[in-house]
C-alpha cells in the first residue's frame, strides 16, 4: 500500500465503497418508483407486450461477461503483464460499449412502438431506471478509456493497481444493479393490455 | 485508532483468487443466468418469482464477494457496502408498503 492511513486501510478504496453504498439509495429509489408504476400503462404499450426478453438476456449475458474481463485485467497488471492488462481493459470497455448499443436499440425500439418517455408513468418510470443504469455503463466506459490512454503514456504499471482496482469495483457496481434490474423489471411477469 | 492498533481482519493485504477461478465463477454465473432465462420459456407456476429472487441474490452475492474481492478483502468495505443495501432495502420497503404495493401491486 502506498500510503499509511489511520485504518490500515486505502482512503481511495473506503470512498468508492462508501460511494457504491450511498448508489444503492439512488437505485433503490428507481426501482421502487418503477414497481409503483408498471402497471399505469393506461392506452401505451405495456411492459409485457413491448419487453423483449431474448434481446435483453444476451444483453445482461455481455454485461456479465465484462465484469469477467475486468477482473482479468485487475489480475493481469497485479502480474506485471501490461499487454494482457490493455487488452482485457479494452474488451470490458467495448462489452460496455455492446451493452449501450444494445440499449440505443431497445429505447429507438420503444419510441417506434409508441413507447415514449412521457406516454404514460410506466414509461418515465423505465426510461428514467434503465438510463440512468446507461448513463452509469457510459461513464465506466470513459473511465476504461482513460485507463487505457495511461497505460500507453506508460502511467499504468503494477505499481498503480489500486487505481484498476477501484474502478473495476465501480464497473462491477454496475453489473450487480443489472442484476437485480433484469430480474425485477424483464424477468418477473409484467402486466399486458 | 492508529495503524498498530488496527486488527489483522483490516488490512487489505490479501490473495486474490486465481484466472482459472474467476473464469468457473464467469461460469456459473453463465449458468444461473441461463436458468433465470428458462424461467420465461418454462412455466413453473407460482414457484417462479421465489426462484427469480434467490437466483438474482445468489448472482448478486456471487459478484460482490469474489469480483468485488469482498470475500478476501478488509471487513470494513463489507460494512459501508452492506449498510448502504441495508439502509435502501428498508427505506423502500417502507416506501412501497405504504404506497399499497404489497396489497394492490
Amino acid at each position: 500500500m502506498s500510503e499509511e492511513t489511520t485504518t490500515g486501510l486505502s482512503h481511495n478504496k473506503l470512498a468508492m465503497w462508501v460511494f457504491l453504498g450511498s448508489e444503492c439509495l439512488l437505485f433503490g429509489a428507481l426501482i421502487s418508483t418503477y414497481l409503483l408504476y408498471r402497471n399505469k400503462f393506461y392506452d401505451g404499450p405495456a411492459p409485457g407486450d413491448i419487453f423483449d426478453i431474448p434481446f435483453t438476456s444476451v444483453s445482461s449475458f455481455v454485461l456479465l461477461m465484462s465484469s469477467l474481463t475486468m477482473v482479468l485485467a485487475l489480475s493481469a497488471l497485479q502480474k506485471g503483464d501490461i499487454r494482457n492488462n490493455r487488452l482485457w481493459l479494452l474488451t470490458t470497455a467495448l462489452l460496455g460499449a455492446v451493452f449501450i448499443g444494445g440499449q440505443v436499440y431497445e429505447f429507438t425500439t420503444f419510441i417506434r412502438e409508441g413507447l415514449g418517455y412521457t406516454t404514460s408513468p410506466f414509461s418515465s418510470a423505465f426510461f428514467t431506471l434503465t438510463g440512468f443504469h446507461g448513463v452509469h455503463v457510459s461513464l465506466g466506459i470513459v473511465m476504461l478509456m482513460s485507463l487505457l490512454i495511461s497505460s500507453y503514456r506508460g502511467k499504468l504499471t503494477e505499481k498503480n493497481t489500486e487505481t484498476v482496482e477501484i474502478i473495476g469495483l465501480y464497473w462491477h457496481f454496475v453489473d450487480v444493479v443489472w442484476i437485480i434490474i433484469f430480474t425485477v423489471i424483464y424477468l418477473v411477469p409484467n402486466p399486458t393490455s | 485508532m492508529s495503524t498498530s492498533e488496527t486488527t489483522t481482519e483490516d488490512h487489505e493485504d490479501h490473495e486474490h483468487p486465481s484466472d482459472q477461478k474467476y473464469m468457473q465463477i464467469a461460469l456459473l454465473l453463465a449458468v444461473i443466468t441461463a436458468a433465470e432465462v428458462a424461467t420465461y420459456f418454462v412455466h413453473i407456476g407460482a414457484a417462479l418469482i421465489p426462484t427469480l429472487m434467490v437466483m438474482m441474490v445468489v448472482k448478486f452475492f456471487i459478484v460482490a464477494a469474489w469480483f468485488m474481492h469482498l470475500r478476501f478483502d478488509s471487513k470494513m468495505f463489507t460494512r459501508f457496502f452492506v449498510a448502504g443495501i441495508v439502509l435502501a432495502v428498508s427505506v423502500y420497503f417502507i416506501f412501497l408498503t405504504v404506497f399499497e404495493f404489497w396489497t394492490k401491486g
